[in-house]
């Protein structure tokens, strides 16, 4: 299978296989009007398996979101054909209305307002606590 | 440091400043008596206090300070539905410091970034409460004059004790302390108790079930209640409120230097025959509790004595 280079853009690589669809629809990929290719369980030296999304323009990108969802992925961005910046993605320190804190007792809770805003605890285990009750962060994304 | 959320917060050097001025406005009242003139305490309480309310208003008093504020949330704009922010945006703009507790956890860190003045955590919900072991630390300083080399051991409700939490995570970082857990298994300390206090500080620690084998070996020992608002289900509280009662005839096997402390409210977890027991320390720890709010009102007021 082919896909073709993108001129300008952006190729979101090693992506976790099987995750694509699910950063495509956290990132609203579906509502953009240009070319986005996906590609599902490419074969990776490094990974064995991954997935790559190819995006035909150049957008803003959360990398916090990224980087919290799959902090493996490389973001590539092109622009007239030449790669002119790569970004290797990590757990952020603070993730900010990406998740949600479940503790019924947090400010969170009652203050609707408040932003849902979490520190990284442990980067191997990918531990993040709520700065406001500092319970851990649920798995599930928002 | 401009507010007190979290007792970590507070570094030893830190810590050791206040117990130090604590100590002097003991040796010397008088001193203090006018330290805070014109200024006002607020004591914003969402839900009901006794002694937290009550020390901080006696600690701004004695500073020769004014206290105004609310003792339930019922009697505050809260009951309208205004925004904690709002509320301490507003008491802001009449008080010079503000002290307060709230039933939701994280509720004092949202008033640090609107209240425009200093704010203490006078405890959120089960979370933190730092001046209560600003109390014990204090009570365990003057008892041992060291925080070092001690064995401490805490019983009863060590997973909804916030004070047990916040005790351990500041004993942590002194040498030579070792820990003995006592409590029934349902109540053991959450797991990142031990995963990012103790262990990461290679504290040596062991959970035990019964209070009487532990005694021998303690310095301190650390009751707590176990907490009826704290359970969902009535009936394992009351499965559980009677674990550990302390008694004169299980104080038979410990030192002699044993200090018996207590955050208090009790209920009948410490026998009323224990308290005139000479280490008996919880009534000590109340007023070291209003001594160190002393301290750390003026050190928040950068008010020089």
């Amino acid at each position: 299978m082919i896909i073709g280079q993108i001129k300008d853009g952006i190729v979101l690589d090693h992506i976790t296989a099987g995750r694509s669809m699910e950063i495509y629809n956290i990132l609203g990929l579906d509502k953009l009007d240009c070319t986005v290719a996906m590609i599902q369980n490419a074969d990776s030296e490094k990974m064995g398996k991954k997935d790559i999304i190819k995006v035909g323009q150049v957008i803003d990108l959360d990398f916090a979101v990224l980087g919290y969802i799959d902090p493996g992925i490389t973001v590539n961005i092109i622009e007239n054909g030449k790669l002119v910046k790569r970004e290797h993605l990590t757990l952020p320190e603070r993730v900010v209305d990406i998740i949600h804190c479940n503790n019924p007792r947090c400010i969170t809770s009652t203050e609707q307002e408040l932003r849902h805003e979490f520190r990284l605890v442990d980067r191997e285990k990918k531990r993040y606590r709520c700065i406001y009750c500092e319970s851990e962060a649920p798995l599930h994304l928002k | 440091m401009k507010n007190l959320i979290d007792i970590m917060q507070l570094s030893t050097d830190e810590l050791q400043q206040l117990i130090d001025r604590a100590l002097d406005i003991i040796a010397n009242p008088a001193k203090y008596a006018d330290s805070c003139h014109g200024k006002k305490l607020a004591t914003l309480f969402f839900e009901p206090s006794t002694r937290t309310r009550l020390s901080f208003e006696a600690a701004m008093y004695e500073l020769g300070g004014n206290v105004i504020g609310f003792s339930s949330a019922n009697s505050s704009s809260a009951a309208k539905g205004e925004s904690v922010a709002d509320t301490v945006r507003t008491v802001g703009c009449y008080a010079d410091i503000i002290a307060m507790r709230h039933p939701k956890e994280g509720a004092p860190l949202v008033a640090t970034r609107t209240a425009g003045v200093p704010v203490i955590n006078a405890g959120d919900g089960g979370h933190n409460h730092p001046t209560q072991t600003l109390a014990d630390l204090l009570t365990i300083y003057r008892e041992k004059g060291t925080f070092e080399n001690l064995t401490v051991g805490l019983c009863g409700d060590l997973k909804f004790g916030r004070t047990v939490h916040s005790l351990i995570s500041a004993m942590s970082r002194y040498k030579g302390l070792k820990v003995v857990l006592i409590s029934p298994e349902e109540l053991r300390v959450p797991q990142y108790i031990i995963s990012d206090v103790l262990e990461p500080n290679n504290i040596p620690y062991v959970e035990v079930t019964s209070l009487e084998d532990a005694m021998p070996e303690l310095d301190i020992l650390y009751m707590t209640r176990v907490q009826r608002e704290r359970f969902f289900n009535e009936a394992d509280y009351m499965r559980l409120k009677d674990s550990y009662i302390l008694t004169p005839d299980k104080l038979r096997t410990a030192k002699q230097s044993l200090s018996i402390l207590h955050p208090l409210p009790r209920v009948n977890e410490i026998s009323v025959t224990v308290d005139d027991d000479p280490r008996a320390c919880y009534f000590k720890q109340v007023l070291n509790g209003k001594y160190m709010r002393m301290a750390l009102i003026l050190k928040l007021l950068e008010v020089n004595v």
